[in-house]
């Protein structure tokens, strides 16, 4: 019987911890099916962060190494700078890159390190039991925010995709959704132009990845995936934000 | 091969790159700047990676990332700059990775000065991370000797898989002394095979780790871990006895310390008073024993530093109460005289007058 659909060779045969209708799943397998169509399987070497997808050092097939809390850029650029012919990715949360590693993120934006980075945006610390974010929406109920998030006293949600492209080094800016198959389908595209453009050592590609955390947001997963398009898309709005090709035809 | 002349912080830059290590992750901070100025200029033109971070923080983390690459790789610092690479140190102990850590230790707390001092010393041979981990530390006391032990350094950093330490001070980084970089013995040293440098999907995943959720898993790397500390116990210690035999007092100065305090002990020997000198050139581990086995004719033990005292507490373990210990130290930058160490030897010998 011919084999329509299997398991990429990008993961390896682990099961995940990840909640039920968390999309960290679908997340990881675009990425292992992107390394796996690029053939780069051999050569890559993933960073895993700290947070939900801590544990990401066992669901990726290929060598991980595993950053402390927002630092996984800073390691990813430790590791390109002396394997420059190896693909180098970071798999990030929000907490993780947008909180505490917003200074590695930029600064490896900054220097334009070719590497590629993966953004999950979930709006919440999620590993930690459903904290606030910096990406939390305003109004938002978490467990350190419970009367909703207050614009008054923590701030407006961190838009880091905008942030990001106003960074000259910054070579590939792209935020993505997973709330659908046609959305599915775009997020894969950003994802293999990100680690294209590593190939091509083009510099520094992120890809942002509103992601749902059904656990944390206390929904269904059908219901958060409706949270995430009335919300999170709302705010955070899908889109290419810098391309190379664009800033090398400017 | 002949001797050149050389600042500490670039002598130090120099034996890095004969012990094989081409890449350099830093950031600034006085006194150790020249340390990066120098890596920068050389690196590059050997194929090899300088690269200034965004922070210390940075800096060490892309130490971790390199060094699981299997290369040879250092950073350096000055003490607050080492106190934000305390995260990064554990997290490499932790994940066994080897690195070489160089600090040219500056009078604290806080930002402090940019005058030399020892006050780093616990902060190097306790460990300002979290966990169980320990770090090789070397305290040289001349540039010739920080030369010796950089090479060195890299070779024990390899065997144990372990962050090691240069513990120096603004004095050693900043002055100049002339220096020649030896044939260093090669050492047999275990295949990194361990290392991120992609499968070539000939074998399974490599992973750089410390976190080790199940709690069983955790104390038995723990175990292990601490294995490698008493082979680095049993193996390792260095120190240097100066005028011992006979003795009726003992100092115990490492680095900049026991170079004024040698100086002190030869004034002392030409008045007629015998005081000798043990010199810890690993402070981690340290010669507790050296301490234990003082001859008998010491009845005094005097500890030298450049800090309010901090290594006194590894000289009371040692001594396990046998006879008084007494201290006496500049602080903040400020440099004890060899004048100093002699007044204070008089002092006790004088039954405290």
């Amino acid at each position: 019987m011919a084999v329509v659909f299997q398991k990429t060779k990008g993961l390896t045969d682990v099961e995940t911890h990840y909640c039920p209708g968390c999309t960290h799943g679908i997340i990881h397998r675009l990425v292992g099916e992107v390394m796996e169509e690029l053939g780069i399987l051999g050569k890559s070497i993933g960073v895993a962060p700290v947070g939900c997808s801590v544990l990401a050092y066992n669901y990726f097939n290929c060598d991980m190494s595993e950053a402390a809390h927002g630092r996984a850029p800073a390691v990813a650029t430790g590791i390109k700078r002396i394997l420059p012919d190896n693909v180098v990715f970071t798999y990030q949360g929000d907490g993780d890159l947008a909180s505490i590693g917003t200074a590695e993120i930029v600064h490896a934006a900054h220097r334009s390190e070719n590497i590629t980075t993966i953004f999950v945006n979930n709006a919440i610390y999620g590993m930690t039991g459903g904290q606030m974010a910096p990406t939390t929406l305003i109004g938002q109920r978490t467990t350190t925010s419970p009367y909703g998030r207050d614009a008054a006293t923590t701030g407006m949600p961190i838009k880091m995709s905008e942030m990001l492209a106003q960074v000259p080094g910054a070579t590939f800016v792209e935020r993505v959704a997973v709330n659908s198959p046609a959305n599915v389908r775009k997020a894969k595209r950003a994802i293999k132009k990100a680690f294209e453009i590593q190939l091509e050592g083009k510099g520094f590609a992120i890809v942002e990845v509103l992601s749902t955390c059904p656990t944390n947001w206390g929904m269904n997963p059908v219901k958060a995936l409706r949270w995430l398009e009335d919300n999170l898309m709302v705010y955070y709005p899908l889109g290419n934000f810098r391309d190379y090709q664009e800033v090398e035809n400017a | 091969m002949s001797k050149v002349l050389m600042k500490g912080n670039e002598a130090i830059g120099a034996a890095a790159i004969a012990a094989g290590c081409k890449y350099f992750f830093g950031y600034p901070i006085t006194p150790q700047s020249e340390l990066p100025e120098y890596m920068s200029a050389r690196l590059p033109k050997i194929g090899g990676v300088y690269l200034q971070a965004e922070s210390e923080v940075a800096a060490i983390n892309m130490v971790y990332g390199a060094a699981g690459t299997g290369k040879r790789v250092m950073t350096s610092s000055s003490s607050p700059g080492i106190a934000l690479k305390q995260e990064g140190i554990s997290y490499i102990a932790g994940a066994e990775l080897p690195c070489v850590i160089v600090n040219m230790v500056r009078g604290g707390p806080g930002l402090g000065s940019i005058q030399p001092a020892q006050s780093d010393y616990n902060q190097a041979t306790r460990g300002g991370g979290d966990g169980d981990y320990k770090l090789l530390v070397y305290a040289p006391g001349n540039i010739q000797e920080m030369v010796d032990l950089v090479q060195l350094a890299f070779d024990k950093a390899d065997y144990y898989r372990n962050p090691v330490m240069i513990l120096g001070d603004g004095m050693m980084g900043q002055m100049m002394e002339p220096v020649e970089f030896k044939e260093m013995p090669k050492m047999d040293l275990p295949a990194k095979d361990w290392a991120t440098t992609g499968t070539q999907e000939k074998r399974k995943p490599n992973v750089i780790n410390s976190l080790y959720l199940a709690a069983e898993e955790l104390e038995q790397h723990n175990i292990h871990l601490q294995t490698k500390y008493q082979e680095m116990i049993d193996k390792e210690i260095m120190f240097e006895e100066y005028n011992m035999e006979g003795a009726e007092l003992v100092i115990v100065a490492y680095g900049t310390t026991a170079r004024i305090s040698k100086a002190a002990v030869d004034l002392l020997q030409a008045q007629g008073i015998h005081v000798g000198l043990i010199r810890p050139i690993t402070v981690w581990p340290f010669p507790y024993q050296a301490i234990k086995d003082l001859p008998e004719s010491a009845k005094n033990i005097l500890c030298v530093e450049m800090s309010m005292g901090q290594m006194i507490d590894d000289v009371r373990i040692g001594n396990e109460g046998q006879r008084p210990i007494h201290f006496v130290g500049r602080s903040g930058g400020m440099i004890p005289t060899p004048q100093l160490v002699i007044d204070k030897v008089k002092e006790i010998l004088n039954g405290g007058k």
